[in-house]
């Protein structure tokens, strides 16, 4: 509408604009935006205070047993609540569920991208839907039938893949073994490893399937052989899609519970070689815990829940801070 | 150094479907070559075939003959790797890599071929970008992402990165037909310096262009959609937009059809 024929038409004072007015000036008038204006914030907002009810309640819990441990609790090797005074702290917590996920991630994620990229890119067209039905099968099993398998099929199954590692690798000391029950570190990883295997590959087939034809001739009309295709398009592109499907499978390894309480056995010492029995995590030390707990005990064993929840978070971070590091050169450029 | 392209009794194929038929035709070393004709005549196809890049397509298949030189790209033995380092190829849309530099972008060819020297490498890298027309406006921006590039720009990129590697001939598949009027004119005047080096085929859809850049000019029709393309003829480009030999052609160029 021309400026002059609004003045001319409206008569001084202007009249405050209707409420169909100021509709029309937002965009939003017809009621299915509205509707979903509303259910999509409101989903974003109800996340949000999960989130922070969730971290208000572990504080608090935790701060009433904190404030009544005697021993340190980064730093003690103990976990009693139930005598006076109590004594009780994280170290082998931390310890056991950090080093059993870079276990877990180490095995998993090279297996995982080459199973991707067999799929996306060398698998015969007839066998990849097939071969990815039985892997996303992998991921619908639960965690406790892969505790069970783990303890009655794998742990049994490991007496010879630990003699071989310590005579070639225990001057190492990462890998000598006392011939104990093989319930340990090194074995709870290779279980959380199958655990996240489907995850991770499935995140990552999606985002190679996702690189544009016109990459991948690019790179084969200077003369790219296959490998090299995948090396100069594919990989790069998927970069940062392979960092969030890890991410992904390290969150699920860091709180795997059932799996871990079922193969592991536990003790509270940080135990140099990973193929001895010991050690414990933070999920598995809750969950074989919590029943016989008293209030305070699970006050404690809230507090290392909340260590577990910072963990997660600065992963989490860590892995955005890797990603948006190279944003500008991200595939989303192309 | 260019070499001349002779093409006898060529097929292509997608599954059973044949898209073109029994081409044969001669490329001169150091001319421009035009293909022309209406969508779906298969100039494209045929352009891939002389990198063997139209197998790279699931089902394609392709039966004839290219002699690059003495040297049979479809002979027995041949690897389709090699034959591409030799026959260099620009596509319709820029397509440098997102996730490499500039700088990057042009040395990505010369890494697959063998180890160079950091020096030598800056130096092939810089002479590729002046070759494309290129250098002045990105040498202060080398390690930048080559997406950041405008669009004319990241084609005179990938045309860099195409005569990074000295290829002997390079395909042009209507390089600028995402590009604005000038950035074409820009790419057009660097087909004109290029052909001094390299045997150069292009398709267009833009018979002003290959009137423009083109010594020679290849008309493809098919007879009708699911029938093959074929060749219809092969003249000097000044014939065939003058006095062609064959009335489809004068149709198509006079706008009759197509």
């Amino acid at each position: 509408m021309d400026t002059s024929t609004e003045i001319t038409d409206t008569p001084p004072p202007a009249p405050q604009p209707s409420v169909e007015q100021k509709r029309a000036a937002r965009g939003a008038t017809r009621p299915g935006d509205r509707i979903f204006l509303g259910l999509s914030r409101g989903s974003g907002i109800f996340l949000l205070v999960i989130m922070a009810a969730i971290a208000v309640f572990l504080t608090y819990r935790a701060s009433l047993a904190i404030s009544k441990d005697h021993g340190n609790f980064l730093t003690t090797f103990d976990w009693n609540t139930s005598i006076q005074p109590p004594s009780f702290g994280i170290a082998v917590l931390a310890y056991g569920t950090v080093i059993s996920s870079i276990i877990a991630m180490v095995l998993a994620v090279p297996v995982a991208v080459a199973i991707a990229l067999f799929l996306t890119h060398y698998a015969p067209r007839r066998l990849r839907g097939p071969i990815a039905y039985v892997i996303d099968l992998l991921a619908a099993v639960p965690s406790i039938v892969y505790g069970l398998w783990g303890a009655l099929i794998l742990v049994p199954h490991m007496n010879g893949l630990f003699g071989w590692l310590n005579d070639y690798l225990g001057w190492t000391g990462l890998f000598s073994w006392d011939q104990g029950a093989p319930r340990s570190m090194l074995t709870v990883g290779i279980l959380l490893a199958i655990m996240i295997l489907p995850i991770i590959t499935n995140v990552s087939r999606e985002v190679f399937r996702q690189v544009p034809q016109m990459h991948e001739e690019a790179a084969l009309a200077l003369g790219a052989t296959r490998w090299e295709v995948i090396r100069m398009a594919v990989i790069p592109f998927g970069r940062s899609g392979v960092i969030s499907a890890s991410m992904l499978g390290l969150g699920r390894a860091l709180g795997e519970t059932m799996a871990v309480a079922t193969v592991l056995s536990p003790d509270f010492l940080i135990h140099g070689s990973l193929l001895n029995p010991g050690g414990g995590t933070f999920a598995q030390n809750i969950a074989s815990k919590f029943g016989e707990a008293d209030e305070f005990g699970r006050d404690a064993l809230i507090a290392s829940g909340l260590v577990l929840f910072v963990i997660t978070l600065l992963v989490n971070g860590a892995a955005r801070m890797i990603i948006a590091r190279r944003a500008e050169y991200s595939g989303a450029n192309a | 150094m260019a070499k001349r392209i002779d093409v006898s009794g060529l097929s292509a194929y997608y599954g059973s479907f044949r898209a073109i038929e029994d081409i044969s035709m001669t490329v001169e070393p150091r001319t421009v070559t035009a293909f022309i004709g209406p969508s779906g005549c298969g100039k494209s196809t045929f352009l891939r075939t002389l990198n063997r890049m139209h197998e790279v397509t699931s089902g394609g298949r392709v039966e004839g003959k290219v002699m690059l030189d003495d040297e049979n790209l479809y002979g027995p033995g041949v690897d389709p790797v090699a034959v591409r380092r030799e026959v260099g190829m620009v596509f319709q849309r820029p397509n440098p890599f997102p996730t490499m530099s500039v700088f990057e972008n042009v040395a990505a060819g010369l890494k697959l071929n063998g180890s160079y020297k950091k020096s030598e490498l800056a130096d092939i890298v810089e002479k590729s970008l002046k070759g494309a027309n290129l250098w002045n406006e990105v040498k202060d921006r080398l390690n930048k992402p080559g997406s950041g590039l405008s669009g004319g720009q990241q084609q005179r990129l990938c045309i860099a990165r195409a005569i990074a590697v000295e290829p002997k001939v390079l395909l042009m598949d209507e390089p600028c037909s995402a590009l604005d009027p000038i950035s074409t004119l820009a790419i057009e005047d660097l087909i004109g310096e290029l052909k001094e080096r390299f045997t150069i085929v292009i398709v267009t859809h833009n018979m002003q262009q290959a009137a423009r850049v083109s010594d020679r000019t290849a008309f493809f029709n098919l007879a009708a959609v699911g029938q093959p393309g074929k060749l219809i003829e092969i003249d000097d480009t000044e014939r065939i937009f003058s006095n062609p030999s064959v009335q489809a052609t004068e149709d198509y160029i006079s706008g009759r059809f197509g």
